[in-house]
């Protein structure tokens, strides 16, 4: 299950520094853990996240076995026109998550 | 070695402090830094949010031999759940039972469905969405006579030493809180959060599991999940921590 939490201003001024909040509920298992009886635990992680931009790449991260459970990741973005973001998570396993969200500018 | 012997000597002269009074008692979250503190405030941010849609979701699905979900007896969470939390452990019938329990004793009596599993991700939603509902309200555990024999048992359980370390709660969490241990700041144990979101655990977790956690921790063998021993320590715990503000769900390192 796929799910993700994300937290975008509905309104900015043009030229206006915005922040950007993202969480994905995962479980970023290492893949270095073993269970009691020795097995080693394969890994499952999130390995890239992208956030676009009415189409422009405006952020991108290269998610690694050190990152923590339900990662959490904040960003700005400079908003210069009306239009939606999209965020893309994709990660071992076929995970893929994604979620779409509208800014407008006032 | 110098440096031990120094260490020691202050360790000793502050024991035997006594319990905490009243107007000193502190939350755990005064004691996290200042990223885990904006983590836990922010509920876009509080990686607890999950927990609480998946307890959200259960409250409102149908489940069990009769068919009933949680709302169609209680309704909206946010009205009849409210202050609930505050009041767990509570004696039903004979003894006290933690909110996990009473729960369960619903799920098996009313909704004829098995019982969740003692830290198993549904039992964790299901009793982070109920006590999210009292956020904010002061823990309303009062000793009278009914209570009074089990906080006292609660309470002898807290201050006996245990395990090879033979190492009482009260030692730590009464008379040396707001120290450091191995560089982690003693807290006072106010359950004042749970279930709570634990970093260390990159998951939700119970009191019952802390408590195992410390007790572990002293080198003693933990009470079983459920036992009346931890339910008996809850309920000391959270009397001790009586008119303390609910955070659920909480967010601690």
């Amino acid at each position: 299950m796929a799910r993700v939490a994300v937290t975008v201003p509905a309104s900015a001024k043009r030229g206006e520094v915005i922040e950007i909040k993202t969480l994905a509920a995962h479980v970023m298992e290492t893949g270095f853990r073993r269970t009691q009886t020795g097995e080693l635990l394969p890994r499952d992680i999130i390995t890239d996240f992208v956030c676009t931009y009415n189409g422009v790449e405006v952020f991108r991260a290269e998610l690694h076995q050190a990152v923590a459970a339900n990662p959490l990741i904040a960003f700005t973005t400079v908003a210069t026109e009306s239009g939606t973001l999209e965020f893309k998570w994709t990660g071992d396993n076929g995970y893929v998550a994604t979620h779409k969200a509208e800014l407008k500018i006032v | 070695m110098r440096a031990a012997a120094l260490f020691l000597a202050a360790f000793c002269a502050c024991t035997q402090a006594g319990e905490i009074p009243l107007a000193e008692r502190r939350s755990g979250y005064e004691f996290m830094g200042r990223e885990t503190r904006a983590m836990q405030d922010d509920d876009t941010t509080n990686p607890a949010l999950f927990a609480l849609l998946d307890g959200e979701t259960l409250w409102n699905r149908a489940d069990g031999a009769a068919g009933r979900a949680c709302a169609a007896c209680h309704g909206d969470a946010a009205q009849s759940m409210k202050g609930v939390a505050a009041r767990y452990p509570a004696i039903v019938g004979a003894k006290p039972l933690n909110l996990e329990q009473r729960i369960n004793a619903c799920r098996v009596e009313k909704q004829r469905a098995a019982a969740f599993a003692y830290e198993s991700k549904e039992l964790l939603a299901l009793t982070a969405y109920v006590a999210r509902q009292s956020r904010g309200l002061p823990i309303a555990i009062e000793a009278n006579d009914t209570t009074r024999p089990f906080i006292d048992a609660g309470r002898a359980l807290y201050e006996r030493r245990q395990g090879q370390l033979n190492l009482a709660c009260s030692q730590c969490h009464d008379d040396n809180w707001g120290r450091s241990l191995a560089g982690t700041p003693i807290p006072q144990a106010h359950p004042t959060g749970y279930p709570i979101y634990r970093l260390e655990w990159q998951a939700m977790g119970s009191l019952e599991r802390r408590l195992r956690n410390c007790m572990i921790g002293a080198r003693a063998e933990p009470y079983a999940y459920g036992s009346p021993e931890m339910v008996e320590l809850e309920l000391y715990l959270m009397w001790r921590a009586r008119g303390m503000k609910l955070e659920t769900p909480a967010v601690r390192p």
